[in-house]
């Protein structure tokens, strides 16, 4: 081919150019959230040792006691709860979805779940209040309402959407053969979802479940409406505590920035951006996993 | 026959599965409607306490995050689908899109606000809102625009090169025009999810609104819809009906999430069959 530099080629390689720029661009986000809220957080450790910070539940700002134990069971537990309430009803509407459903259903469905996804977390937020801690209130005697058990359950309906459309385009995508070839050897149908598409769409359904945890952990708003913001330990299930996002909301606004207390919430959004970190690179494990069988 | 009983219990649990997933939802909108929608009059928008600036500051701020975030979203979708090699840096571009994508939004807000709020010294602005919110719609922006164009078969890029067009020709003659339908409803979903976002623009673009309506400044402090919606019910104040407004946040919340969903994705969608199944 002649070499010559015609407009149409310079164009072309100027735009090839913009958009290696873009790409990089996206990709220095990540590191530059790491550098400067990591820098901001790391500077808790100037007043306060991490092994104090990581296992204390004492969190008195006001008298130099910053342990956030408490925030981060919280955030487990409020995920947990959510994990064990969502994911299996999710999973069941996912194989609704995928394998039951006749097709003008499932057309109905799949927008119904992105409905789901649609909805602001603020309204759920509101919900959880107006209708969640007065229902737990009644039933436990307890004296709020607020607490894990009605983030968790706010959390549960929220993660519905990624279990169900992940889960659902796993189903989806796995060879017809494999349903073919169970219901020759005489399966009925459940025994085929059961021991043939459930396994083989496993690594899917995992990472569907990891997704949701990294959502229902890094929620903030709703949990923050309901979990009733105070800084104890959840002993039980309907007690007022908080979590890692909550309290950063609850305190980031009355703290004034380079104080070893804002910069302890840094550190606390450093901790929950590790965690989705380490989220994300299990589901990438899982996937190269799953490629190389 | 037990394995035949068994199948009958397990279809009917998971029927029933779908039927609570549908009557969570329904039950919620009837909920959220049923309290709100009698408050919602022109009144809500324009009177004492009304929520007009919000309404609108929801809306610009959402228009500006995609002004910032559509480009480069869509060039870097573009260039990991059509260019990118099979190389450790291609990989290390999509760890980071998808670590991008995982990354609370609470934490996004703390990031805009360093940036905006303490280097930068704006305050809490709808200039700092929107690009913070930026950050948000780039992860799914690009992956919507690449997930698009591998929709697009192979044979429309090899016959378009084969023609002596170039790459850039290709693109924007031959896989973006083939790819569109993908990239509005992708774009149509991110917007509705910026739009009902709170945690990020407490922090950037703060809570409370411009005592003009209509105030384009972007240095202005944009408090949203959304994060009205938290703010009456965090801290109401004594005689402004907290409560009703509240109601009447939520409902119009929802509202704007169902048209996002109804009106746009389903319409894009109806294209997308349309034209693939005109051309296929």
């Amino acid at each position: 081919m002649p070499r010559k530099t015609s407009w149409t080629s310079v164009n072309d390689q100027l735009t090839r150019y913009l958009f290696i720029g873009c790409a990089v661009l996206v990709s220095l986000v990540i590191l530059s959230i790491l550098w400067f809220v990591g820098q901001q957080g790391l500077a808790t450790f100037r007043h306060v040792t991490p092994l104090e910070f990581f296992t204390s539940s004492r969190w008195n700002p006001d008298r130099g006691q910053y342990g956030i134990l408490t925030f981060i069971a919280g955030s487990l537990g409020t995920t947990f709860i959510a994990i064990i309430l969502g994911a299996p009803l999710g999973l069941a509407g996912a194989v609704f979805m995928g394998k039951i459903a006749p097709p003008s259903l499932r057309s109905v469905l799949r927008p119904v779940t992105e409905l789901f996804a649609g909805i602001p977390s603020v309204v759920y937020g509101y919900v959880g209040i107006v209708v969640f801690v007065k229902i737990i209130r009644k039933t436990t005697g307890s004296a709020t309402g607020f607490g894990l058990l009605a983030a968790g359950l706010v959390l549960a309906v929220m993660i519905l959407p990624t279990i169900i459309s992940i889960s659902e385009d796993t189903l989806r995508a796995l060879p017809d053969s494999y349903e073919e070839a169970s219901v020759a050897l005489g399966a009925t149908r459940w025994q085929t979802i059961w021991r043939v598409l459930l396994p083989a769409a496993k690594p899917g359904i995992l990472t569907a479940v990891i997704l949701a945890m990294a959502r229902a952990i890094g929620e903030t708003m709703a949990v923050q409406m309901v979990i009733g913001n105070s800084p104890l330990f959840p002993h039980s299930l309907v007690t007022p505590t908080s979590t890692l996002t909550s309290d950063i909301v609850m305190e980031m606004g009355n703290t004034p920035y380079g104080s070893t207390w804002n910069d302890a919430l840094f550190m606390m959004s450093v901790v929950l951006l590790l965690i989705s970190l380490a989220l994300i690179i299990l589901v990438r494990l899982g996937i190269q996993k799953g490629e190389a069988k | 026959m037990k394995a035949k009983q068994t199948d009958a219990l397990a279809t009917l649990l998971l029927w029933l599965a779908a039927l609570v997933i549908v009557g969570i939802l329904a039950w919620f909108l009837f909920f959220i409607l049923g309290r709100g929608l009698p408050v919602l009059n022109p009144q809500f928008l324009t009177g004492p306490n009304g929520v007009g600036g919000q309404f609108f500051n929801s809306f610009y701020i959402l228009f500006l995050s995609l002004v910032f975030s559509l480009p480069v979203g869509v060039g870097a979708g573009i260039y990991l689908a059509e260019y990118a090699p099979k190389n450790k840096l291609t990989d290390v571009m999509r760890l980071s899109t998808e670590s991008l994508a995982t990354v609370p939004s609470i934490v996004l807000g703390l990031f805009g606000m360093i940036i905006f709020v303490n280097v930068f010294k704006l305050g809490f602005t709808i200039l700092g809102g929107a690009a913070t919110l930026a950050l948000l719609n780039l992860p799914v922006l690009v992956r919507v625009t690449e997930e698009s164009l591998r929709t697009v078969p192979a044979s429309y890029r090899e016959a378009s090169l084969a023609l002596g067009a170039t790459m850039w020709q290709t693109l924007r003659k031959v896989i973006l025009p083939t790819a569109l339908p993908g990239l509005v409803t992708g774009t149509t979903l991110v917007a509705g999810r910026a739009l009902g976002e709170t945690a990020i623009l407490i922090f950037t673009a703060g809570m409370s609104v411009s005592r003009h309506l209509f105030d384009l400044r972007l240095t202005a402090p944009g408090e949203t819809l959304a994060v009205h919606l938290y703010a009456v019910q965090a801290n109401p104040l004594p005689g402004t009906h907290a409560g009703r407004v509240a109601n009447g946040t939520a409902a119009l919340l929802v509202l704007v999430a169902l048209a996002f969903n109804l009106l746009l994705a389903l319409p894009s969608r109806w294209l997308q069959h349309r034209l693939s199944g005109k051309r296929g």
